[in-house]
């Protein structure tokens, strides 16, 4: 069944952005990333022009991520301190991300910048995690199936005054590394316009050092302040959000998001670090390809008048 | 019906040439709803003339379809350190959304260069470029990469040989929209020509709108964007806890 899209101005298939949605939320609530690193990609391979698709998405993953959240506020996995500090940062990056973007599309070449930055952090994190992961469950097989207890090393990130006790994650650190976290993935999350999950979350695990079960619930609850900032600013600047696309996207997506979930609760933390870290990894390379490979058309049309 | 008959009346009086063209339309509007999956318009009509068939040349008849006309910027990849990166950009001064040309036969005999440039028939003549940086040698390329990246969306269509002609009188053709259009109003002209030279043409426009509830999303997007995006927000949260909510119910039976 094919779909007019009011604002993209073009004709797609329905049930199609049913399923990318439905695959998209699946992930997201598995892994409490919002999904935008991999739908953003896909909705510019279907042919939404990327202004739209970037946009749409932000509106996308604020329904998915308050979806998935809903579920982990009943299990009491999300650490509503750590949260707010969290958007603090978020916003305050958000704001400074828009400069920045707006500053290199004045320069040009943002598009390649946004690609280098996918390419760099996607694999930095994937190859990070893969390799960690990897060796936490070859520990556990070691240790005949039980996961041994390691004491958290007491690095820098305790060193910094402010401290601050994050009852629900068992942490009692400086408020400085969260404000830090924040603001990167705020500055990310709006040039490559993506929740940010994907990079928070390692960074809440490797950096903060909180609790896997925890980190999931937390970053989509701070997702959704961040994705709602990004929504309205798109709407109100470039006009780019489409309703009728975000719609269709998300009934899939939150749908999705509830079946992640569950199938999150069932695995195991390390499997489903090597699992996040392979899709990371994959993305990853589809995207270096495109940088590497002669692409099969040289040339790109965009809105002219700019100049 | 009533500017047409308006119209009619206005030409009359200076209407000396011998043939005229009288046109039809399957639609002279075409709505853009949310089932809107392109759209194909039949163009049919007839030659009038007081006089008899002139004798010296076959009659040829030319029917180009022309979206709204706007700047684009073309960038091209080239591979620097190592990466594929868009390196130069010509910016086209005017090249239309949607463009098709349509004849009674081989383009080349129909029409002359020297009318095709004054008219701007083709689809190469009805893109306007005017200077590209002095940087770039090829710019001729640029505008080739619009009309082929655009033809493979079959947004510019060369139909030659397409308009069916009887007697020198009757002619038609149809012609198909995607479903990937813009809105605007869409040029539709004919012009007849014999041994090359136009001898008469005739304008009209195909109106292109979004209706319902494209029209009210695409209007309250642009002039309440505090309220389009709220809104969106608003069904984005309530869709994410109607599914939450769904769901625990499903699980608690």
């Amino acid at each position: 069944m094919q779909i007019y899209l009011p604002i993209a101005e073009v004709s797609v298939n329905a049930f199609l952005l049913l399923g990318l949605g439905g695959l998209v939320g699946i992930l997201s609530g598995m892994f409490g990333v919002g999904g935008g690193f991999l739908m953003t990609p896909l909705l510019f391979f279907i042919g939404i022009p990327p202004a739209v698709a970037v946009a749409t998405e932000a509106n996308q993953i604020v329904a998915s991520s308050f979806s998935g959240v809903l579920a982990h506020f009943r299990r009491k996995t999300v650490d509503l301190k750590m949260g707010f500090v969290l958007l603090i940062g978020g916003l305050v990056g958000a704001a400074l991300g828009v400069i920045v973007f707006n500053y290199l599309k004045s320069v040009g070449q943002v598009d390649l910048l946004v690609r280098l930055c996918y390419v760099v952090f996607l694999g930095i994190i994937g190859g990070l995690m893969f390799i960690e992961s990897l060796r936490a469950i070859r520990k556990t097989h070691k240790a005949g199936g039980v996961t041994p207890v390691t004491r958290r090393q007491r690095n820098w990130v305790h060193a910094l005054p402010f401290k601050m006790r994050f009852r629900t994650s068992g942490l009692y650190i400086s408020a400085i590394p969260p404000l830090i976290v924040g603001v990167l993935v705020g500055i990310l999350a709006a040039i490559m316009g993506v929740g940010g999950g994907f990079i928070m979350v390692p960074a809440m695990i490797y950096i903060l050092g909180m609790p896997t079960k925890v980190v999931v619930g937390t970053s989509l609850f701070q997702i959704i302040f961040v994705t709602a900032f990004t929504t309205m600013l798109h709407a109100t600047t470039n006009f780019t959000v489409d309703i009728v696309l975000a719609v269709l996207l998300l009934v899939g997506g939150v749908i999705g998001a509830q079946i992640g979930t569950q199938i999150g609760l069932r695995m195991k933390a390390e499997q489903l670090r090597v699992l996040l870290a392979l899709m990371v990894l994959i993305v990853c390379g589809k995207l270096a390809t495109d940088l590497l490979l002669e692409p099969s058309e040289l040339y790109s049309l965009g809105v002219g008048g700019g100049h | 019906m009533r500017w047409w008959l308006c119209l009619i009346l206005m030409l009359l009086p200076f209407s000396a040439k011998a043939e005229e063209v009288v046109l039809g339309l399957s639609k002279d509007k075409v709505a853009i709803t949310t089932s809107f999956d392109g759209s194909e318009i039949l163009i049919f009509g007839a030659v009038k003339r007081e006089e008899p068939i002139p004798t010296n040349a076959p009659l040829e008849v030319v029917i180009t379809v022309a979206g709204p006309s706007e700047p684009v910027l073309v960038r091209r990849k080239a591979y620097r350190y190592g990466i594929w990166v868009n390196v130069d950009f010509v910016e086209v001064d005017s090249a239309p959304e949607f463009y098709a040309v349509a004849t009674s036969g081989p383009l080349d005999e129909v029409l002359s260069n020297v009318e095709d440039l004054r008219e701007k028939i083709t689809i190469d003549r009805a893109i306007r470029s005017v200077g590209a940086p002095s940087s770039i040698q090829d710019a001729g390329s640029f505008t080739d990469a619009i009309i082929r990246i655009r033809s493979e969306a079959e947004l510019y269509q060369t139909l030659e040989g397409q308009v069916a002609l009887d007697q020198q009188t009757l002619f038609r053709t149809s012609i198909k929209m995607p479903a990937n259009l813009t809105e605007g109003d869409y040029v539709t002209r004919i012009f007849l020509t014999r041994s090359g030279e136009i001898v008469a043409d005739y304008e009209t426009s195909i109106d292109v709108r979004k209706v319902g509830l494209e029209r009210w999303l695409f209007s309250l997007s642009r002039e309440k964007p505090m309220w389009y995006g709220l809104m969106s927000l608003a069904i984005a949260i309530a869709a994410g806890w109607g599914a939450s909510a769904v769901f625990r119910l499903l699980r608690n039976t």
